[in-house]
């Protein structure tokens, strides 16, 4: 287990060296991404088209934050498993780097992490108000006619964490799944 | 009771956990080591860091669901309670958690078909019980008509399956309420009043107190633990309410409660 600060731009290299059981607090920015905009991502690269931000080497965040007056209150993760169906398809396509939720994921999920090299962590459930502390600001929000929990909101975040990685890009999952 | 009353309870729920929560969570992170005793850190500074700062603890401030017992002014506290909602979600404030489940529209106002959700009971209690209940625990919630001839032990079987199949998305430690008899939707409702019930309160039924010590005794042998990272702690108790129900039936409700259980009482006066 080893405890580290990283900025939340990795490449395939930086992510290969995460374990299960890691502890990382990011500087950066991260890109809330639940249900909707998971569905609707996939919908629009299918469809030929291009998503309005750009996720290679990116850390995207199972979220719907609480926001009042463009100021994140509360921002923990939710259920990443609600996502399976869609995230080995969003790793490949867009090559993003990590997923920070909770809960864990499933097989091909897994599978997309040790293909493409790609971690999953986990932010402790329900610690919403501790997860906002660390959030700067909004640096843009993209879909917001899918509702406030559903919009991808782009936030600035500073030692952003505890996020575990609890499924590596070796196969390694940590705890009970 | 007005309307304030209803929108400082409400921003109370979400922003302190009730003592008794707060204390099994405390004896919860001295049971566990490593990552899992982070995470219960983790956990506890969350909750000091709402207390303090007046921030709702979690993000998915849930649904609120109310259980009204009193004997009369029905029509006038549900209009106290609507016009609640919509102040609290703007003060507290609440996530905009309610959409239109075939269109998924969110109106911004957590209110909509069928909302707030109110169980009216008459009773001479004189009292409103709030309840916020996030998804992550609320989805892996379960109901099961049983065989009446599963007995006891078809009824432990299914709460300890639930709570596996549940795993670590509903948030572990997690607070099991199960409800028992009645009919269909009534087991369900049972379930949900259970968790209303102070964690270190004794259930007034001996047998079923030993079935809840027995439960959560089992429960905790599963190794779940905090977030399901493993562990001592997979629930914090096991809460049974029941009542009676057709011959040839057994309803039974498990309803998965997250960690953060988010309940506060107004007494009417």
């Amino acid at each position: 287990m080893k405890v580290l600060k990283l900025n939340t731009i990795l490449n395939e290299d930086d992510v290969r060296k995460l374990k299960v059981g890691d502890v990382i607090f990011f500087t950066g920015i991260i890109f809330t991404m639940r249900d909707m905009a998971h569905l609707r991502a996939l919908e629009i690269i299918k469809n030929g088209g291009k998503l309005p931000f750009d996720l290679k080497n990116r850390i995207i965040y199972h979220c719907g934050p609480l926001i009042k007056n463009n100021k994140v209150i509360s921002a923990g993760p939710t259920t990443s498993m609600r996502m399976e169906i869609f995230e080995k398809d969003l790793i490949m396509i867009t090559g993003l780097r990590g997923i920070i939720g909770k809960g864990g994921m499933g097989e091909n999920t897994k599978k997309a992490l040790k293909e493409h090299g790609a971690v999953y962590m986990e932010f402790p459930g329900g610690a919403g108000a501790l997860a906002a502390k660390s959030i700067l600001g909004i640096k843009e929000v993209y879909w917001k006619d899918l509702g406030e929990p559903e919009a991808v909101w782009v936030l600035e975040v500073k030692d952003f964490g505890p996020c575990f990685v609890t499924m590596d890009s070796q196969g390694n999952t940590l705890g009970y799944f | 009771m007005n309307v304030e009353d209803i929108v400082e309870a409400i921003r109370a729920l979400e922003c302190d956990l009730p003592k008794d929560v707060e204390n099994k969570l405390l004896l919860a992170k001295e049971k566990e080591e490593g990552l899992s005793r982070m995470i219960m850190e983790a956990i506890l500074e969350n909750v000091k860091y709402a207390r303090e700062n007046k921030i709702p603890i979690c993000q998915d401030t849930g649904i609120i669901e109310f259980f009204v017992s009193c004997e009369e002014k029905f029509s006038e506290i549900r209009k106290m309670i609507i016009e609640g909602i919509k102040r609290a979600t703007e003060e507290v404030p609440l996530r905009k958690n309610t959409v239109n489940p075939f269109t998924r529209e969110n109106q911004g106002e957590n209110l909509g078909r069928f909302h707030p959700i109110l169980h009216f009971e008459n009773s001479n209690e004189a009292k409103i019980d709030i309840l916020a209940k996030g998804a992550g625990s609320e989805n892996v919630s379960c109901l099961s008509m049983l065989d009446p001839t599963c007995g006891i032990e078809g009824i432990k079987k299914l709460v300890i399956q639930t709570v596996k199949n549940a795993g670590r998305r509903p948030c572990p430690p997690i607070v099991v309420g199960v409800g028992v008899g009645g009919t269909m939707e009534k087991a369900i409702y049972f379930a949900k009043r259970a968790l209303l019930r102070e964690l270190n309160s004794k259930n007034p039924d001996l047998n079923l107190r030993e079935l809840e010590e027995e439960l959560l005794k089992e429960i905790n042998k599963l190794g779940i633990g905090p977030m399901g990272f493993g562990g001592k702690t997979t629930a914090l108790g096991v809460l049974i309410e029941w009542g009676h129900c057709h011959t040839a039936s057994l309803p039974v409700a498990v309803n998965i409660q997250c960690w953060a259980l988010r309940r506060r009482t107004i007494i009417l006066r």
